[in-house]
């Protein structure tokens, strides 16, 4: 954090900074008054978030928050590359759950294209993105304590979150960058002894996520410096659009699973965690919730998981198998055909969304019957639920706005796009 | 919905025509881009309808169309679990729509990546700022005739 001159903040951010008091300059601030840059290289603000504060003693009055330090043009670039070119990008939008954003666009390409995986690979993305919300979660909370100063939470977090990252590399090849859909199904099958490791996994988390909580919800600081901060009640959570566990951390109790439910999670039961209190301590009471409520939905998806195949069978649209490439004339011609001018779905535009671990995740795709789409939009979650951040902060200190991000856990890459 | 929907508008706005389409099982209704800001009130604003939540504002560039813009607002009743998309074309010539950031705070930063990235602008918005680009940057990249590696020195260098 440093204290700023005029050259260094552009005369529309300060305007927006000082709203009604425009007639302040930056130099002459009220004497207690003073504008403060943090970010967006700061360890607290999750990635290359910027906030402008203002300033009256310690007690933050205005905050505008400055987005586009990462924005890398990911809907500029999918106007230009066939639909299953994207898959990857979906990996850098929210990075710390590769495998949920995979799952988000395939299902949204798939309504466009007419098609519905096989119900295992329908499974085994359900699995997928609820291990990937297990991940994001277990971060967020121990991103969220360290934060307040609690660096355990954190080193046990990523150790759990180690042994999820290391069931990614064995079904999708790669702990990170996953890229593990496919436009009509998964890359590739997940064999049984997987499934058996994964429940052993569970197992000892219950009791590994019992060790965290007794460690947060009994620690008077962690409890203190989040309880009553950054609240926000139920109709302006709705109205600056929040979604997700933010949003249930306000008690609207809205999980996409449930209101437009997607793949099979119709079938699976479920309880949907939901807070009154609206403050920061309560959007971390619901994650820690949602940690035990994927755990038991990954339960019951590797019970009723189907056998059968992982990739659909249909030609102009789906990529045929290896095997049959390299014997048969029709697949090579269809592998051809979609690797160099893609899947070419009908004209029309469709938006899908999905519950991501942060929020709601919309693609909104128009095509012209084209390989490429002619245009793509990403509705992220982190991008909304930032906008609150202005309204949250206000009033309160500035120690604690770094507490309010890290309880609305943004995530840059996909805020910037 | 579709037909409470229809009921409704025909009731408030009787001389104006609204087109209703259906696809993917999903409600498209396109109007007239000067009645964005009282369909918006009604249909939020309505009890039966309740479309509190609004998920996305975001526009289409069609390149070589007389109306060459769509903006499209992606809005969701919690109450019955309904999505629907409102339609609003925008010429080039005169690329100004009203905005709807008083109706929903959410619309706020929305609207503001539009006009980013594709030079609309909106009427009475609290703070139409750009949202990704630098201040000082002249072009709208999601504009078809922006090309895909940018334009060399389009993006000044931090002064020191």
């Amino acid at each position: 954090m440093q204290k700023l001159t005029k050259d260094d903040v552009h005369p529309k951010i300060v305007q927006a900074l000082l709203g009604a008091d425009s007639h302040i300059t930056l130099e002459d601030a009220l004497e207690n008054e003073m504008i403060l840059n943090m970010g967006p290289q700061h360890p607290a603000t999750h990635g290359v978030l910027r906030l402008l504060l203002r300033l009256d003693g310690e007690t933050v009055i205005a905050c505008v928050p400055e987005l586009g330090y990462l924005h890398r043009g990911y809907e500029k670039m999918a106007e230009n590359m066939s639909y299953m070119e994207f898959i990857p990008h979906t990996d850098r939008l929210d990075y710390i759950s590769p495998p949920a954003n995979n799952v988000a666009y395939a299902l949204a390409v798939e309504k466009l294209a007419g098609i519905t995986a096989p119900p295992r690979a329908q499974y085994i993305r359900m699995l997928l993105a609820e291990l990937a919300r297990m991940c994001s979660h277990l971060v967020s909370i121990g991103a969220l304590a360290m934060d307040v100063g609690a660096l355990t939470v954190f080193l046990w977090g990523l150790r759990e979150r180690e042994k999820i990252l290391d069931f990614f590399d064995v079904i999708c090849g790669a702990r990170f960058t996953t890229s593990y859909t496919r436009i009509g199904g998964v890359a590739s099958d997940v064999t049984s002894g997987t499934l058996k490791k994964i429940i052993e996994f569970l197992d000892q988390f219950e009791e590994k996520l019992d060790e965290m909580e007794r460690l947060l919800n009994g620690n008077r600081i962690f409890i203190e410096r989040l309880e009553g901060v950054g609240i926000i009640s139920k109709d302006d959570a709705i109205d600056l659009g929040f979604t997700g566990p933010n949003l249930r951390g306000s008690g609207v109790e809205f999980d996409l699973r449930r209101a437009t439910p997607y793949l099979f999670y119709n079938e699976m039961d479920f309880t949907i965690p939901v807070y009154t209190e609206g403050d920061s301590l309560a959007r971390y009471f619901v994650r820690a919730d949602e940690l035990r409520e994927s755990s038991k939905i990954i339960r019951q998806v590797i019970d009723k998981m189907p056998n059968g195949e992982v990739m659909l069978n249909s030609p102009k649209k789906v990529l045929p198998r290896k095997t049959e490439i390299y014997t048969k004339m029709e697949e090579l011609i269809h592998d051809f055909m979609i690797v160099n001018f893609g899947i070419n779905p009908p004209a029309g535009e469709v938006y899908s969304a999905v519950e991501n671990p942060k929020g709601e995740l919309g693609f909104y795709i128009v095509s012209k019957g084209e390989g490429h789409p002619w245009k793509m939009k990403i509705r992220s979650p982190s991008f909304a639920n930032l906008q609150a951040v202005p309204h949250l902060v206000k009033g309160y200190m500035i120690s604690d706005v770094v507490a309010i991000v890290g309880s609305i856990d943004p995530i840059m890459g996909e805020a910037d796009k | 919905m579709k037909e409470v929907l229809e009921e409704k508008l025909k009731k408030e706005f009787s001389e104006s025509s609204f087109e209703f389409t259906e696809q993917f099982g999903e409600l498209t209704i396109k109007f007239d881009k000067s009645l964005i800001v009282p369909v918006c009130k009604l249909l939020k604003q309505d009890e039966a309808l309740a479309f509190i939540l609004c998920e996305d504002i975001t526009a289409v560039d069609w390149a070589t169309r007389t109306n060459r813009f769509t903006v499209v607002y992606h809005i969701f009743s919690m109450k019955h679990s309904f999505r629907l998309c409102l339609k609003a074309d925008v010429d080039n010539a005169d690329n100004k729509i009203d905005s709807v950031s008083f109706i929903w705070k959410a619309a706020n930063w929305p609207e503001r990546e539009v006009f980013d990235m594709y030079g609309i602008s909106f009427n009475n918005h609290p703070d139409l700022r750009r949202m990704y680009m630098p201040e000082d940057f002249e072009h709208h990249p999601l504009r078809k005739e922006f090309p895909l590696m940018g334009i060399p020195g389009s993006v000044s260098l931090p002064k020191k």
